[in-house]
């Protein structure tokens, strides 16, 4: 490890992968540390992602897909299971992912492109200098040390300390975070190419259960709550153990994973002088779905490519990070504003008002529905709270 | 004031980090790491846990 870099990541998940990489291609020498031995272990994810510009960041592998996704089916007690299929029966919209593979795969890219990557090497603070960040205080295998940099990007998760002491307030409020358990189930009989929604209060307060198939009678089956709306005895882990047992009493759990999600809907400000954050350390998860890869590899890209752009003409200054706030907002801000207002729509639901709007759409034909704003418009059509709240704006996303 | 995690139950997943107020807690390679110092016992860590595996002594 050298003393200086241009650019220093913090986190080595798919959004500071993405970043690093953005930024050596752009030209900048970038050094990439991830605090855990291992890349991509343990998950803290349900896999799920759609294909869309997936291939722009990896190339296409069977070894990190686990299932690909032709369709969902979302379960809302007292009313018929709305499914949502592509027209095309060979269609494929999504992937199961193994995460712990993928994510490999996306450091590695990096590492092709030029940057340095040590595992096992944590931050333990940032290096201030003239009011800007200039560097990373670095703790690997229990040595510390200082290296200097114009560029810190913050990947550092849902628990990001990069942004606090960087001066940005990242702490989430129950309200703004959703936790949850998941079981790598093994043995049990599911759809192997389309994903379960389970809602309700009987199954997930404020929040829901998924079954995400992942090949050969295998699955993730988790649950995320809402922060605000665990009690003692109704944690996360109590809904999912009696969803598991009645519904899957012969599957076997090979794997357990935990997981805290922001659903924020984003910070006010992403950067500072020489700072950006990305993915769940910005809180650019879905407020919605949850869902955090895409949203983390865009924000990497655009973070990355801002940074070697700064290094290019020497500017690090607040004004020069804030591109990449305005970049971001640009690509993912519509999506992040519509989805905080679906999820403060449905967590104030309450199962009656569910079930009127599940038995609404009972008749209708979802072929073709493939994704939240397709779903939404034609929710929208029955349910008239929820076409006030969203407005012909969200709408037309 | 103090947090207590239990480490035989906890999975670190980092939503009690994510939610302290104070950084009085910190996610390390598999472990939380408690700072009593800078805990104020608000128990924010202790209500969001998706396990129940956090304690808050007064």
């Amino acid at each position: 490890m050298k003393d200086a870099y241009d650019v220093i990541v913090v986190g080595g998940g798919p959004s500071g992968a993405v970043a690093a990489r953005f930024a050596a291609e752009g030209g900048a020498s970038v050094l990439l540390i991830e605090k855990r031995q291992e890349v991509g272990d343990p998950i803290r994810c349900a896999e799920g992602v759609g294909t869309g510009d997936l291939d722009k960041y990896l190339d296409i592998e069977d070894r990190w897909i686990a299932a690909p996704i032709k369709g969902a089916t979302i379960y809302v007690p007292g009313a018929a299971p709305i499914k949502m299929r592509a027209k095309d029966e060979n269609q494929i919209y999504g992937y199961i992912l193994e995460r712990k593979i993928f994510d490999r795969a996306l450091v590695e890219r990096a590492a092709k492109a030029g940057v340095e990557v040590y595992t096992k090497t944590s931050a333990t603070g940032l290096i201030m200098k003239d009011g800007r960040v200039a560097g990373v205080k670095i703790k690997r295998l229990g040595e510390e040390k200082e290296v200097m940099a114009n560029v810190v990007i913050g990947a550092d998760g849902v628990e990001s300390k990069v942004g606090r002491w960087g001066g940005i307030n990242t702490t989430l409020k129950p309200a703004d975070i959703e936790t949850g358990v998941q079981y790598l189930m093994t043995g049990i009989d599911i759809d192997e190419d389309n994903v379960e929604f389970f809602m309700g209060s009987e199954y997930a307060p404020g929040g829901y259960v998924w079954i995400f198939p992942k090949g050969k009678g295998r699955a993730n089956v988790g649950i995320g709550l809402l922060g605000s709306k665990i009690k003692e005895g109704g944690r996360p882990i109590d809904f999912l153990n009696r969803f598991v047992e009645s519904r899957f009493p012969n599957g076997k759990i090979i794997e357990m994973n935990y997981d805290g999600v922001p659903v924020s809907g984003g910070i006010d400000k992403i950067y500072g002088a020489g700072l950006m954050l990305v993915g769940d350390a910005a809180q650019l998860s879905d407020p919605i779905t949850g869902g955090g890869i895409k949203h983390g590899l865009w924000s990497g890209e655009l973070a990355g490519r801002n940074a070697a752009e700064a290094v290019a003409s020497g500017d690090f200054s607040e004004k020069s990070m804030k591109k990449y706030q305005k970049a971001w907002e640009e690509k993912g801000g519509k999506i992040m504003s519509r989805d905080l207002i679906l999820k403060n729509y449905y967590i104030d639901m309450s199962d009656e008002e569910a079930t009127k709007v599940a038995q609404a759409v009972e008749g209708v034909d979802f072929t073709g529905v493939l994704d939240v704003s397709q779903l939404v418009k034609i929710l929208a059509k029955v349910d008239k709270k929820l076409l006030l709240k969203l407005g012909a704006n969200q709408l037309g996303l | 004031m103090t947090v207590i995690i239990n480490r035989n139950k906890c999975g670190y997943c980092g939503a009690c980090v994510a939610v302290c107020p104070t950084m009085a807690l910190d996610l390390k390679e598999v472990w939380i790491d408690v700072d009593e110092s800078l805990c104020n016992g608000c128990s924010t860590c202790k209500k969001v846990c998706p396990i129940g595996a956090i304690e808050v002594q007064r």
